[in-house]
């Protein structure tokens, strides 16, 4: 079975800070990590490795520092790493870089797709859904476990807001996994090492045949139009004074809402 | 579009570098330069203070055939959830929301329901929806990926809506970037607010960026419909009137086969014991506690105010409570009465979970906190000695009685 694993180099996002004074992102010195989903994803695919007879490739699309990402993924035991990296692709949005993958994961081959939930500096969890799309193959999202797999279907179960379902899906398919699925191994000093010396297969635009119009700034349909702090409550009351003071401010404050 | 630095304008400060979540600024000969890694984020747009970093605008987009013009679009169409056949609470939310949205655009709201019968979409008529699609078809009760996807693209082909709105539930996010690919569409994940831009007609999608840390605005100039994502319990439910009327339109079942099956569903209240969601008053901590035993504190206060405790995601990642108290973007959106955050600071990630609470109070011992810009009542100061203090003359109130407020009266 021939697996494959997206994931993303992002910064360690609750190292990040924000200046009060101008409402900016303070990023000294901030790590930038795999994202800890992404993890999951390749902890899930490893396990069915050592089950089964299956190859892992980890792909990533990013600037070309996510080598570093890579790595780390080959220390844990990927057998191959691949990163799609071009100038064009700079700036796009979750349609565009869904796009982006989807023509390469064609390019390497699959059976079975596996990604975070969601990248924890984006948030918005619509990369894996998309990619599947696509592929027109179909996919799970948030994924905690694994009932049974063999080579034509997989069972898993899948996390909702009030409870679980049971699905089973026939491959080739994506699934999306949350960190209940699995533990994240370490590395092991001879993956380390291993990882120190594999060759990152690297891909631009046309060596995944796409057309820059549908990629970066130009092939993604959303924009970021601003970005600015939260606003300060307009009817905000700071309580002064001594402790007990300030507990007595509140204890009337409370009185007043009938909290007690 | 493209970010630069005006090297006229650079005065090589320095100052715009760290700004960079992905480490694109680099100096080059006393100037600041931005590099192939820049990910056109915004982030150093306001820093530089000489003004030297801009936006540059080519018109460089080129004619793409699937991108459609907007003007054929109009209309809000909003994707009501249903789990086990009931209606879920966001599907009245969205309605509050896409209300608004149809009246600042004087257009028709519609609604679209999957796997429920006509008392259901007379429901959501009355929460204000002009009209309802409805597919009545049992199969659709179990929320699954491709039939919900082929259905949805059907009727947004057919009908042509401007705004497609879904909840940000696990369900709506499984689905919709589906849709949104196979259109085309600009999709904007879990929003927390939604507008109409003046002078256009274009959808403005406000959503938490950098892990919560800032907002923003998203847009989609071009391509249609503008689809977006809405966190539960953030926008208040519109209007309920038994009164309204509208039109109930049934549509045909999906007809591809599913490559998904779901086998079964099962509700596990156990996952959610804590039901932060149904409490009126929630006492929250975060890492400002220091230790589990800040709970033990919390716990006490939290049983004399008759409320449930929440955490903060540093507070559950530290291990001192259970992940089912978290509170934010990756625990529980809440809504409470009265709100008290003990030791949290306020990431963004942590207010989107709790900023529609009625009355929020903030108890920490950094002023500069951003919990306190959300807060109606602040309090700066050590937790430890602030709670045992609140503890103490609740305990001294509610000993008092109302006989003894009488006496001193």
């Amino acid at each position: 079975m021939k697996i494959v694993v997206c994931i993303k180099q992002v910064p360690d996002t609750t190292e990040v800070k924000i200046n009060p004074q101008t409402n900016t992102l303070i990023r000294d010195g901030v790590p930038s990590i795999i994202n800890p989903y992404d993890l999951h994803a390749i902890e899930a695919a490893l396990d069915i490795k050592e089950m089964m007879d299956a190859s892992v490739t980890v792909l990533t699309m990013g600037p070309p520092q996510a080598e570093n990402a890579l790595r780390d993924a080959a220390a844990m035991g990927a057998d191959d790493v691949a990163l799609l990296t071009d100038k064009v692709f700079a700036g796009s949005d979750s349609w565009a870089t869904a796009y982006a993958l989807s023509c390469a994961i064609k390019k390497v081959g699959y059976d079975l797709i596996i990604c975070g939930k969601q990248a924890i500096d984006g948030d918005t969890g619509q990369v894996g859904p998309a990619v599947a799309e696509f592929l027109n193959i179909p996919h799970v999202s948030y994924v905690s476990k694994f009932s049974s797999l063999n080579g034509d279907a997989i069972t898993v179960r899948r996390l909702m807001d009030d409870g679980y379902d049971i699905v089973e899906v026939s491959l080739p398919a994506l699934i999306t996994v949350v960190r209940e699925l699995n533990q994240p191994r370490l590395p092991s000093l001879k993956g380390k090492i291993r990882a120190k010396k594999i060759e990152i297969k690297r891909l631009n635009h046309t060596d995944i045949n796409v057309p820059p119009k549908n990629v970066g700034v130009e092939g993604s349909p959303t924009q970021v139009k601003n970005i600015f702090a939260p606003a300060v409550k307009k009817d905000r009351r700071m309580l002064e004074g001594t402790a007990d003071h300030q507990v007595e401010e509140l204890i009337e404050a409370l009185r007043c809402i009938r909290c007690i | 579009m493209q970010i630069k630095v005006d090297s006229e304008l650079c005065t090589g400060c320095e100052s715009c570098v760290s700004s960079c979540p992905y480490d694109a600024i680099v100096m080059i000969e006393g100037k600041a330069f931005i590099n192939e890694y820049c990910q056109l984020c915004k982030a150093c747009l306001n820093v530089c203070p000489e003004g030297a970093i801009k936006e540059y605008f080519v018109n460089e987009r080129i004619e793409s055939p699937s991108l459609t013009p907007g003007a054929a679009y109009r209309g809000v169409l909003v994707f009501a959830e249903q789990r086990q056949g009931r209606l879920s609470q966001v599907s009245f939310e969205l309605l509050g929301a896409g209300r608004q949205l149809a009246g600042k655009l004087g257009v028709e709201l519609s609604a679209t329901l999957f796997g429920c019968g006509e008392a259901e979409a007379r429901e959501l008529v009355s929460w204000g929806a002009d009209k309802v699609y409805l597919c009545g078809d049992e199969n659709l009760i179990a929320f699954n990926d491709e039939p919900y996807t082929e259905l949805l693209h059907r009727l947004i082909v057919q009908h042509r809506p401007e705004i497609v709105l879904a909840g940000a539930t696990a369900l709506g996010r499984s689905f919709l970037p589906r849709v949104a690919a196979r259109l085309r569409a600009g999709l904007t994940a879990d929003c927390t607010s939604l507008d109409i831009e003046d002078g256009s007609r274009n959808l403005l999608a406000i959503r938490p960026a950098f892990g919560g840390n800032i907002m923003a605005t998203i847009i989609c100039p071009e391509a249609r419909p503008q689809m977006a994502t809405v966190r539960p319990k953030v926008i208040k439910k519109g209007s309920y009137d038994t009164c309204r009327t509208g039109e109930i339109v049934n549509i045909t079942p999906p007809t591809t086969a599913s490559r998904t099956k779901v086998i079964d569903c099962i509700k596990d209240d156990s996952l959610f014991t804590i039901n932060l969601q149904e409490a009126e008053v929630i006492v929250s901590g975060g890492r400002g506690l220091g230790n589990a035993k800040g709970f033990e504190m919390l716990k006490e206060l939290a049983v004399m105010l008759n409320a449930t405790v929440g955490a903060s995601r540093a507070a559950v990642d530290e291990g001192w409570i259970s992940y089912s108290h978290q509170v934010g973007q990756t625990g529980k959106t809440v809504c409470p009465k009265i709100y008290i955050a003990c030791g949290i600071s306020g990431a963004v990630q942590h207010m989107v979970g709790m900023q529609s609470s009625d009355i929020i109070v903030a108890i920490n011992k950094n002023p500069e906190a951003p919990i306190f810009n959300a807060a109606n009542y602040g309090i700066v100061g050590d937790v430890y000695e602030i709670i045992p203090l609140l503890i103490k003359r609740i305990k001294e109130f509610k000993g008092d009685g109302g006989a003894a407020s009488c006496e001193k009266a």
